[in-house]
């Protein structure tokens, strides 16, 4: 196959038909109605942001409090952009502060050396004080290399923690729901004692959750310093909370997806004989697998949404952190800061969307569904 | 069943040979769904036998059982009443001994032409080795000329080259008797009949036993050594059985001018046609208390006059 067939292919299971008129115009399909993709695809929504923009400009002049006011447009990308800048204005000055102590460290390893040597060349009690001296040497020497800058996260810093909350989030509603949706659809007695549990705990916020996910870290982690455990106690209240909240969503469409396997593919495994397992990996999971995936997107959608909120009650470092943090310090950038990330996170929320959108029409051949 | 109408006796060119014993019997039976009232019976008591190497063809009207029929006849649903054995042995479960070929190809969308193919071959032939499997699938391929195709999916496929993946993955487990349920009944006339040629050739060289159940009265001459009608249901049962006594290799354009084959066909269609109409008759027979008198209504225009409709084609 050509590199536009690839392409457009790649466009289309990707869920990017925005790309596709450009492929075609830089192959050399006929021009007008690649334009016309490009105005639909690209000019229309530009022209849609502009309006928008126009309108919120035209608001943040109106909404205006005596203590704050609604932050325009050109604010709010200046406080981002500041933001950024913040961030790398950071971690250079981490940097050096690493860079200095590792040369502290070199520093103190030279010295424990030639208090080393010293000792090498005398007897007794003077020897004896010359080695302790050397190992504290070379103790200081290990804590300047060990050195972390205890910074505060940056908003970028924050960024990151918010995904891998996520994502791990995610991680563990996959690890529950797919083997419990799997078993729900093959089995419809192990439906039957499950759907009560589907259907009062499907609708219940993450607010509600997050005290009793609070409970139990609590209860177990208790004994334990901060710091002394692997994962972080908010990161995992955090965690345990979108977990909780987007479980549903791919267990239902799980058992939808097993249950619903077309017969003719179980008698194609019927007259093959196939043994249970292999009946489960080579027909029902792959039959299933779009509808799996699709659940799996709602899911991540539906963390995502339910992180900002747990952040900002478990204090977990991430956005929802940082948006809440912003909204009690209350300086003049806060309103056009909290815009900002607003706008990160919806975009962020986007690029997941994709990458589930992607991964879905990935296993679901010759039907891709439209993004 | 009454006789209805039977085909005129037909001269059997076939040198008299002694009827090769039974592959598969069925006995009695009787398969329906639904419980009490809302009870249908869908096959009535079956009776067949199919001989070892012969090529019977069911011919029903759609809607009149022969899904059932090939389900049972596969042992995808088990009979209500009667048996089913192959070769003294009853039928209980689906097996590839009895290798089936789906009505809508039922090919797995995630495997390719290839990987549909070694599918039915690495789990029927556990215990050959990855090459002799590996050569067995490329066999097959090539027997239904899809070597150039055969890295691609089912999607990226025809109709009629689904069909042919779909005879190859069945032909593949080396069946004893090979079941085509309505294998054409899904293409369009043209790949039809090349099709349909071309399963007669691969079935002239293997000399199967071979069960398929059609719809196309034609298609059925052309193919099959017994026709067998299956009359219409709801509790469908089998018709007395016609012998096609054509030569082989037959040839469509033959066939088309000769006499036996005119008049073959048109005894398999008067009988199909007089046992619908009987079938007809009897169900209105017992409706008959519930005749309407319809109210004398006729439509009247509502299309708002100087309104052309142009059949233009969307822009």
């Amino acid at each position: 196959m050509n590199w536009r067939g690839n392409l457009l292919r790649f466009c289309e299971v990707a869920g990017l038909p925005i790309f596709e008129p450009f492929v075609r115009l830089a192959a050399g399909e006929d021009k007008k109605e690649q334009f016309v993709g490009i105005a639909k695809f690209v000019l229309l929504p530009i022209v849609a942001i502009a309006l928008f923009l126009g309108f919120w400009a035209a608001a943040a002049n109106t909404v205006v409090t005596d203590s704050a006011k609604l932050p325009s447009p050109k604010a709010t990308w200046d406080a981002g952009a500041q933001l950024i800048a913040m961030h790398f204005d950071q971690k250079e000055a981490d940097r050096l502060a690493k860079q200095e102590k590792l040369g502290e460290a070199v520093q103190y390893m030279a010295e424990a050396k030639a208090y080393e040597r010293a000792a090498a060349k005398t007897t007794g009690a003077k020897q004896e004080s010359l080695t302790a001296k050397s190992v504290s040497l070379k103790k200081r020497a290990v804590a300047a290399v060990n050195f972390e800058a205890s910074s505060a996260p940056t908003f970028i810093d924050q960024i990151w923690t918010s995904v891998g909350t996520v994502f791990f989030g995610f991680l563990l509603a996959t690890v529950v729901a797919v083997p419990l949706g799997v078993l729900c659809g093959m089995s419809p007695w192990f439906n039957a004692a499950l759907t009560p549990f589907i259907q009062i705990f499907k609708p219940v916020s993450p607010l509600a959750w997050l005290p009793l996910a609070f409970i139990v870290i609590m209860w177990y982690y208790a004994g334990y310093a901060a710091g002394e455990t692997f994962f972080n106690k908010a990161f995992l209240i955090s965690a345990t909370t979108v977990c909780l909240c987007s479980l549903w969503p791919t267990l239902v469409n799980t058992t939808l997806g097993v249950a619903s396997v077309d017969k003719d593919f179980i008698n194609v495994a019927d007259v093959l004989r196939l043994s249970w397992t292999q009946r489960l990996f080579k027909i029902i999971l792959p039959a299933s697998l779009p509808l799996m995936f699709a659940g799996m997107r709602i899911s991540l959608g539906v963390g995502w949404m339910v992180l900002i909120a747990a952040d900002m009650l478990a204090q977990n470092p991430g956005l929802g952190k940082f948006v809440w943090d912003e909204f009690q310090n209350g300086s003049e950038l806060t309103y056009a800061r909290i815009a900002f990330s607003v706008i990160v996170i919806g975009m962020i929320g986007l690029v997941l969307d994709r990458i589930m959108i992607f991964f879905r029409n990935l296993v679901s051949f010759g039907n891709p569904a439209p993004a | 069943m009454s006789v209805l109408l039977r085909p005129e006796p037909i001269a059997i060119t076939r040198p008299d040979t002694p009827a090769p014993k039974p592959i598969l019997q069925m006995r009695g039976v009787c398969k329906g769904y639904g419980s009490g009232v809302t009870r249908t019976e869908v096959v009535n008591n079956i009776n067949l036998n199919i001989r070892e190497g012969e090529f019977l063809a069911v011919v029903g009207f759609s809607g009149s059982g022969k899904t059932t029929f090939t389900q049972l006849v596969a042992g995808l649903i088990k009979p209500d009443r009667g048996t089913i054995t192959m070769e003294g042995e009853p039928v209980t479960a689906p097996s590839p001994d009895r290798g089936l070929v789906f009505q809508n190809y039922s090919l797995l969308p995630w495997l390719t032409v290839r990987g549909n193919i070694a599918l039915s071959v690495n789990s029927v032939f556990k215990d050959w080795s990855a090459e002799e499997r590996r050569d067995h699938v490329e066999r097959f391929i090539d027997m239904v000329g899809l070597s150039h195709a055969a890295h691609r999916r089912p999607h990226e496929l025809s109709g009629g080259m689904r069909q042919r993946t779909s005879l190859a993955r069945t032909l593949a487990m080396k069946p004893k008797m090979l079941l085509l349920d309505e294998p054409l009944s899904a293409l369009d006339a043209l790949t039809r009949s090349q099709l349909g040629d071309e399963i007669l050739k691969i079935w002239e060289e293997e000399r199967q036993t071979c069960l398929m159940i059609t719809n196309d009265v034609d298609e059925a001459i052309l193919m099959a050594d017994r026709i067998v009608p299956l009359n219409p249901g709801p509790s469908a049962s089998l018709g007395p059985a016609f012998t096609v006594g054509i030569d082989r290799p037959r040839n469509t354009t033959e066939l088309n001018d000769s006499e036996h084959f005119k008049s073959l066909r048109n005894a398999v269609t008067n009988y199909l046609v007089a046992v619908r109409q009987k079938a007809r008759n009897t169900e209105q027979a017992a409706t008959k208390h519930l005749k309407f008198r319809l109210p004398d209504i006729k439509p009247e225009d509502l299309t708002r006059k100087g309104r052309a409709i142009y059949n233009r084609p969307p822009r």
